[in-house]
C-alpha cells in the first residue's frame, strides 16, 4: 500500500527529481524513500496512532500535481485567506508550487525569505546544516514521505538579533481542477539568537474534491529568540492532511505555537518541541471545530531537556455531528529537567450525540523538583449559561451560538497578532452560523 | 403588571413554593424577604423561567400574558428582567458583545431597529455612567473573572441597558461591600419609573435603607406569611425572622 507513494516518486517527471540538486539532498531523499519503504504507514497497532486510521490514504491515488498556470479560481480565493492587511510577507504556494507571481516578499533587516526550490539553487550550504536536522523520519513515516517527495516550500531565515516588523506569511492552497494530487510542502524556520519572528501557515484547498497534503515544518529556535507559528488548517472537507512541525530551542528561546484546525475529512496535525537548554518557555495551543463525519486528530510533545523551563499547552475542540476528534499531548521531563514548570490542558464540547472525542494528555516525568499538571474535560453546552443569555433576551439557537463560540473563542485570545485573531474569529463564527441552531 | 396565584414550584421531587400570593403594580416596589431556604430565590427563578425548577401549580399573570408558559427569551423580550445571586461567567464572549446581542435581541422582538456598533457605543456612555464604569468593562469576557461586586454591578448595567418593566434583583445585596452597595442601588433608584416595577429578593435589612419599599413581604417555608410596609423590614431587622413563628425557623 506503499508503493503508490514511491511509484509516483521514481517517475522520470517527479519534480524532486527533475531539479537540480546537490549530492547531500538527493542522500538525504534516497534514505527517507528507503525508510519509508521499511516502515510504510502505520496502523492503528502504533500506539501514536490508535484512534486514527491512516488507511483511506494508502489506499488513495493521489498523483504528482503539473506545473500549470495559476486558475482564475485559485486567484480570486486568496483574499478568503489573507488577513486584511498590507506589508506582509506572503508565498503563496499552489499544487505545492510557489508561485511568485501571486507573492509578496518585502525587504526586511536580517529576514531572508525564498521559495525551498530557490534556496536549494541559491545557498545550498545553509540547507545542508539543517534541512532534515529537526524533525527524524526514523520512526515518522509522514516525515520520511516528504522528505523523500519534498519539491517546494519555503526556507525564512532571521539573521541574529533581526526583528522583522512584519510576519511571514506561507499559503499553500491545492487547486484540484486536475484530479487528486499529494503534495509534500517543506518549510524550515531558522530564527537567529535573539531574534523574533512570527510564521502564519495556511492550508487550502480551491474547490471541494480530494486531495493529500503531507507537509512537514522544521523550526530552529535561536538562543534568546521567540518564534510565533501560526497553523490555519482549512482544507476541503474531503482532503486529506497530515503534517508535523517540530522545533528545537535554544536556551532562554520562546517558541509560541498556535494550530487551528476545521478542515479535512482525515486530518492530523503533529507538533513537537524540544527544550534543549535552560531557561526556556514552550507555550502550544490549538483549536479544533469538526462537523459531520471529519476526524481531526492533534498529537504534541513537549520535552523538558533542559532545568528552568516552563511550558503551557491549551487545546479546545468543538465537535458536532458524527465527527471525531483526537487530542494526545505528550509532554516528558527528562532527568535533568529540574525546575520544570508545565502546564497542559484539553477542553472539549460536545454539540451531538454523535460526536466523540479521545483525549489522552500524557505526563512523563523522571526528575524530581518540578510542578506540572495535567487534565482533560468533555462536556456539553452548560445549561445555566443557555438560561443566562435567555434571561437577557437572546434566542435559544443563537445563545447556543453564543456559548459555543465564547468557548472557542477564549483560546483564540492566544493569538497576539490581532489581524490573524480576527480571521479565526471570523472563521469560527461563520463556521457555528452554518452548524449550530 | 403581575399576578401570582398560588404558585407552586418543585425541585426535582421537593416542593418549595407552597402557594405564592403576590400582586404587583407599576410604580411599585416589593421587597421579599425570608430567611435561607424559605423559598424567596426560587420565586425570583422560576419567574424568569429558570429550566432546573417544575411549576406544579398556580399561575403568573403578567401584562395580561400566562408568564409561566413563556420561554426565557420570551419573558426577556416582554421586559422582565431577572438580576442573577449568581450571575454566569462566559469566557470567550466579550461583555459588549453580549449587551448588543441582548439589546438588539429585545428590540427586534418589539418591532425596533438594530442599533450598530457605533450607536450602541453613544448609548453606552450613558448606561456606563449609571454604574460609575468605563468602556474598558465591554471589552472584558462576559463575568469572566470578575469581582463579586463586579458581578453584581454587571447586572444592573444590564438592567440599565435593557430598560425592564418588571426588575427582579434576586439577592443583589449579597456580598457587596458599602460602595458597591450604593452604587447598585443607585442604578436601581435611578432606573425607577411610574410605568415599571421592581421585586427585591433579599436576606437583609440593610438593602433597604438605600431602595425604599412599597410593600414588605416575608417569605417562610414557601409561603408569604406576612405583609406589609416598609416599616415590617425595619421589624425584622430588629427582631429577626422568629417572632413571625415557629414555621419560620
Amino acid at each position: 500500500m506503499t508503493s503508490t507513494f514511491l511509484q509516483a516518486l521514481e517517475a522520470p517527471s517527479h519534480p524532486a527529481r527533475t531539479a537540480t540538486e546537490p549530492g547531500w539532498l538527493t542522500t538525504l531523499r534516497a534514505n527517507a524513500a528507503a525508510r519509508f519503504h521499511e516502515i510504510g504507514l502505520p496502523t492503528t497497532r502504533n500506539e501514536d496512532w490508535k484512534f486514527t486510521s491512516v488507511a483511506a490514504i494508502g489506499q488513495g491515488t493521489f498523483a504528482v500535481p503539473a506545473e500549470t498556470l495559476p486558475s482564475a479560481g485559485v486567484v480570486a480565493a486568496l483574499p478568503a485567506y489573507r488577513f486584511g492587511v498590507s506589508g506582509w510577507c506572503e508565498l503563496v504556494f499552489i499544487n505545492g508550487r510557489y508561485v511568485p507571481e501571486l507573492s509578496d516578499v518585502p525587504a526586511s533587516q536580517g529576514l531572508t525569505v525564498h521559495s525551498l526550490r530557490d534556496a536549494i539553487q541559491e545557498s545550498p550550504s545553509v540547507l545542508e546544516t539543517r534541512l532534515g536536522k529537526v524533525t527524524d523520519f526514523d520512526m515518522q513515516a509522514f516525515t520520511a514521505l516528504n522528505t523523500a517527495c519534498m519539491s517546494d516550500g519555503a526556507v525564512v531565515h532571521v539573521a541574529p538579533g533581526a526583528v522583522p516588523q512584519f510576519p511571514v506569511h506561507l499559503l499553500y492552497l491545492t487547486d484540484m481542477e486536475q484530479g487528486p494530487v499529494a503534495t509534500h510542502p517543506r518549510t524550515l524556520i531558522v530564527a537567529g539568537e535573539s531574534s523574533d519572528i512570527t510564521v502564519i501557515e495556511s492550508y487550502g484547498s480551491v474547490s471541494g474534491s480530494i486531495h493529500f497534503t503531507n507537509a512537514v515544518t522544521e523550526v530552529l529556535v535561536g538562543d534568546n529568540a521567540r518564534v510565533e507559528h501560526i497553523k490555519i488548517q482549512r482544507e476541503s472537507e474531503r482532503a486529506f492532511h497530515v503534517g508535523t512541525i517540530e522545533a528545537v530551542q535554544g536556551a532562554d528561546s520562546r517558541f509560541r505555537s498556535f494550530s487551528f484546525a476545521i478542515g479535512g475529512v482525515l486530518a492530523r496535525t503533529n507538533i513537537y518541541s524540544i527544550m534543549n537548554a535552560p531557561g526556556s518557555d514552550c507555550t502550544m495551543n490549538g483549536l479544533y471545530l469538526l462537523h459531520g463525519t471529519q476526524h481531526i486528530d492533534h498529537q504534541t510533545r513537549i520535552e523538558h531537556a533542559q532545568p528552568n523551563c516552563t511550558s503551557r499547552e491549551i487545546y479546545k475542540g468543538v465537535l458536532d455531528g458524527s465527527s471525531h476528534g483526537v487530542f494526545n499531548g505528550k509532554v516528558f521531563v527528562r532527568p535533568e529537567a529540574q525546575k520544570t514548570d508545565g502546564k497542559q490542558t484539553n477542553k472539549n464540547l460536545l454539540l451531538s450525540d454523535g460526536a466523540k472525542v479521545d483525549t489522552k494528555p500524557q505526563l512523563e516525568i523522571f526528575a524530581d523538583d518540578v510542578k506540572c499538571t495535567h487534565g482533560a474535560t468533555v462536556g456539553r453546552l452548560d445549561e445555566i449559561g443557555l438560561f443566562y443569555l435567555q434571561s437577557r433576551g437572546i434566542g435559544s439557537a443563537v445563545a447556543r451560538r453564543l456559548l459555543t463560540y465564547g468557548f472557542a473563542a477564549e483560546v483564540l485570545a492566544e493569538v497576539t497578532q490581532e489581524p490573524i485573531r480576527q480571521q479565526l474569529e471570523r472563521l469560527v463564527f461563520e463556521m457555528l452560523e452554518t452548524s449550530v441552531r | 403588571m403581575l399576578e401570582i396565584r398560588g404558585l407552586r414550584a418543585n425541585v426535582g421531587e421537593k416542593e418549595i413554593l407552597r402557594g405564592i400570593d403576590l400582586t404587583v403594580n407599576a410604580g411599585e416596589v416589593h421587597a421579599v424577604m425570608g430567611p435561607n431556604g424559605s423559598g424567596k430565590s426560587t420565586l425570583a427563578q422560576v419567574l424568569a423561567g429558570h429550566p432546573g425548577y417544575q411549576v406544579t401549580g398556580g399561575s403568573a399573570v403578567y401584562e395580561g400574558q400566562d408568564l409561566l408558559g413563556m420561554e426565557p427569551e420570551a419573558r426577556a423580550r416582554a421586559g422582565v428582567f431577572l438580576a442573577f445571586q449568581y450571575p454566569v461567567e462566559i469566557a470567550g464572549v466579550t461583555n459588549g458583545y453580549f449587551l448588543r446581542s441582548a439589546y438588539n435581541e429585545i428590540r427586534k422582538a418589539n418591532g425596533g431597529e438594530e442599533l450598530d456598533p457605533l450607536d450602541f457605543a453613544d448609548l453606552m456612555d450613558e448606561k456606563l455612567k449609571l454604574v460609575e464604569w468605563d468602556h474598558g468593562v465591554l471589552t472584558r469576557f462576559v463575568n469572566s473573572g470578575f469581582s463579586g461586586g463586579e458581578k453584581k454591578r454587571n447586572e444592573i448595567l444590564q438592567m440599565a441597558v435593557l430598560e425592564p418593566k418588571l426588575a427582579i434583583l434576586d439577592e443583589t445585596d449579597s456580598g457587596l461591600d458599602i460602595d458597591a452597595l450604593r452604587i447598585v442601588a443607585e442604578g436601581v433608584n435611578r432606573l425607577r419609573r411610574p410605568d415599571n416595577a421592581t421585586i427585591l429578593v433579599t436576606h437583609y435589612q440593610r438593602l433597604l435603607n438605600y431602595i425604599v419599599p412599597d410593600y414588605v413581604h416575608v417569605l417562610s417555608q414557601g409561603r408569604i406569611i406576612k405583609s406589609g410596609g416598609k416599616d415590617l423590614a425595619l421589624e425584622l431587622e430588629a427582631r429577626g425572622y422568629e417572632w413571625l413563628g415557629g414555621e419560620a425557623a
